[in-house]
């Protein structure tokens, strides 16, 4: 029993040091305000965590409109809705797939690949070196993987969005034959821009910080070897990936969760 | 010791968990001076350079770094202080994503207005000094163990800091390798007139260019003096370490049950 409280107590301290460490990190790295220098750190982190992520973004989005597309008809016509088919498209790309989807493809390849090369350069004492020529690691190495992170998912976000409501303009007008009218007014009816869209960007921007967030942290604090590489970087996809779950839950209830 | 004295250790207490890495260690590095610091693996050199470096803090004591004790610092001075500072370090920790030019070039951008062209001088000259001046196109994935230690060498004296640390510089380089960073490491110290502290264990290597050498083992400061006192020293230990016996004071055997009991230890009771 003792032994239970004892391992019980250990990991709880071990759990809150952790969130401890994690929270002055986040703080440490966010108040480096950009220099000239660091723009240029900034911008090449967008394209190594943004650019790099849009190949898979487009290729999910269009596949996911494309099954909206084809799920929502075969419901919607059976109560002679199909018409409603642009807006259904829409309106779960935009409140929720978009957000998410995104941001578990971003936790999957950007994320991780962010862990495994801080962990890396931990592991070859590069970070060490910084810090002993005297440019805090924080500042050069995580500072511009976590703005990059936090301004590019957005941006990957609304890529996956327009992909995936032209996938299923392609299914539903161009394949099942539903009228294309319909399917772009019932869509411009329906989906509030305030609502759904800004939403659906605040979701997306807090998803952005929260798994390069995890990332860049996992990284920077793994143990330097190669097993402890690879253990980082599966814990960041897998915390990534339930934070991501666990706050669209919440994100949704306080955005969405009085307008029934 | 008349010398002044540029970094001073004082009673030194370091822990990682249960484990005492040093108690009540006491060390006085002069100015100047090349410094070397030895002892068996694991006795936690390399955990005192990152002592004096900053990077780890000490359950108790001080270490002074031209007066300034570097534990009580706040981080954008310890990071200032550290401008001063080289340190080779014994993977050479090139960053990976530069290439040798660069390399060399990174401390100079980041703590210089310096010009281009001016910054591009002053590393060919570091280049030329470690004799890798043709290799700076070459990333660090191209290079040898040996030729990374030198370009590592040339970024850590990239600023003319006054205090360079060395971290098992010689460790797994062939004969022609290590003699070059012997050499290097002399030279270095007596054309810039640059502090060095040197923590190693190959013996030879190491007191054939340390002006003072403090022996550390189990914690404690064992032995220090000049090389050549330290070659008479009558002390156990120091005899052991120094003339590189493989039984003595350290036990050749790590802490083990009897051999014979051990081999003889019936079936199922193998651990």
């Amino acid at each position: 029993m003792t032994r239970y409280l004892t391992a019980l107590g250990r990991a709880t301290l071990d759990t809150l040091s952790s969130i401890g460490r994690a929270g002055l990190f986040l703080v440490q790295s966010i108040i480096c305000l950009p220099s000239r220098e660091g723009f240029h750190l900034w911008l090449r982190q967008m394209h190594f965590v943004g650019v790099m992520s849009v190949a898979i973004v487009l290729v999910s989005g269009l596949f996911i409109g494309m099954v909206l597309a084809l799920q929502g008809f075969t419901i919607l016509v059976g109560f002679g809705a199909d018409e409603a088919l642009g807006q259904m498209v829409a309106l779960s790309l935009v409140r929720e797939l978009a957000p998410v989807v995104a941001a578990l493809l971003f936790a999957g390849r950007a994320g991780s690949a962010l862990t495994a090369e801080i962990g890396l350069m931990k592991a070859t004492e590069q970070l060490t070196s910084m810090e002993m020529i005297g440019v805090d690691p924080l500042r050069r190495i995580v500072a511009p993987r976590l703005w990059a992170g936090f301004v590019s998912l957005p941006i990957l976000t609304v890529i996956f969005g327009v992909v995936g409501i032209w996938g299923g303009y392609l299914v539903g007008v161009e394949w099942l034959g539903v009228y294309a009218g319909s399917y772009w007014s019932n869509m411009q009816d329906s989906v509030n821009f305030v609502d759904d869209v800004l939403n659906g960007m605040v979701k997306s921007l807090v998803f952005g910080l929260v798994v390069t967030w995890i990332a860049v942290f996992q990284g920077y604090d793994l143990i330097p070897t190669s097993e402890g590489i690879s253990r980082a970087t599966t814990r960041t996809v897998v915390y990534a990936s339930l934070a991501v779950l666990g706050l669209d839950f919440v994100l949704t209830a306080l955005m969405f969760g009085d307008l029934g | 010791m008349d010398d002044p004295i540029m970094v001073e250790v004082k009673d030194l207490h370091f822990s990682r968990g249960n484990t005492d890495i040093f108690r009540g260690v006491d060390l006085q590095i002069p100015l100047g001076k090349i410094t070397a610091i030895m002892g068996p693996s694991g006795t936690g050199k390399t955990t005192l350079l990152k002592l004096i470096g900053g990077q780890l803090a000490p359950d108790r004591g001080q270490i002074l770094i031209g007066g300034q004790d570097v534990h009580r610092l706040s981080r954008r001075s310890l990071f200032k202080l550290r401008r001063r500072m080289g340190m080779l370090f014994q993977s050479g920790a090139l960053f990976s994503d530069l290439d040798v030019f660069e390399n060399v070039a990174f401390p100079l951008r980041i703590h210089t207005e310096l010009p281009n062209a001016m910054i591009r001088d002053i590393v060919l000259m570091k280049l030329q000094a470690v004799g890798l001046r043709g290799a700076r196109h070459l990333m660090p994935s191209e290079l040898s163990g040996g030729m990374a230690r030198r370009v590592a060498l040339a970024r850590a004296v990239a600023l003319d800091p006054d205090l360079v640390l060395y971290d098992e510089p010689f460790v797994g380089q062939d004969p022609i390798s290590m003699g070059v960073l012997v050499q290097l490491i002399k030279k270095v110290n007596l054309a810039l007139g640059l502090t060095a502290i040197v923590v190693s264990h190959d013996i030879k290597e190491t007191l054939s260019i340390a002006d003072y050498v403090y022996i550390i083992a189990d914690g404690r400061v064992m032995a220090h003096g000049t090389p050549q006192t330290l070659d008479v020293n009558d002390d156990a230990h120091v005899k052991q370490f120094v003339h590189g016996e493989p039984d003595g004071p350290v036990p050749f055997h790590y802490p083990a049950p009897d051999f014979f009991d051990d081999i003889l230890a019936p079936a199922g009771q193998f651990s």
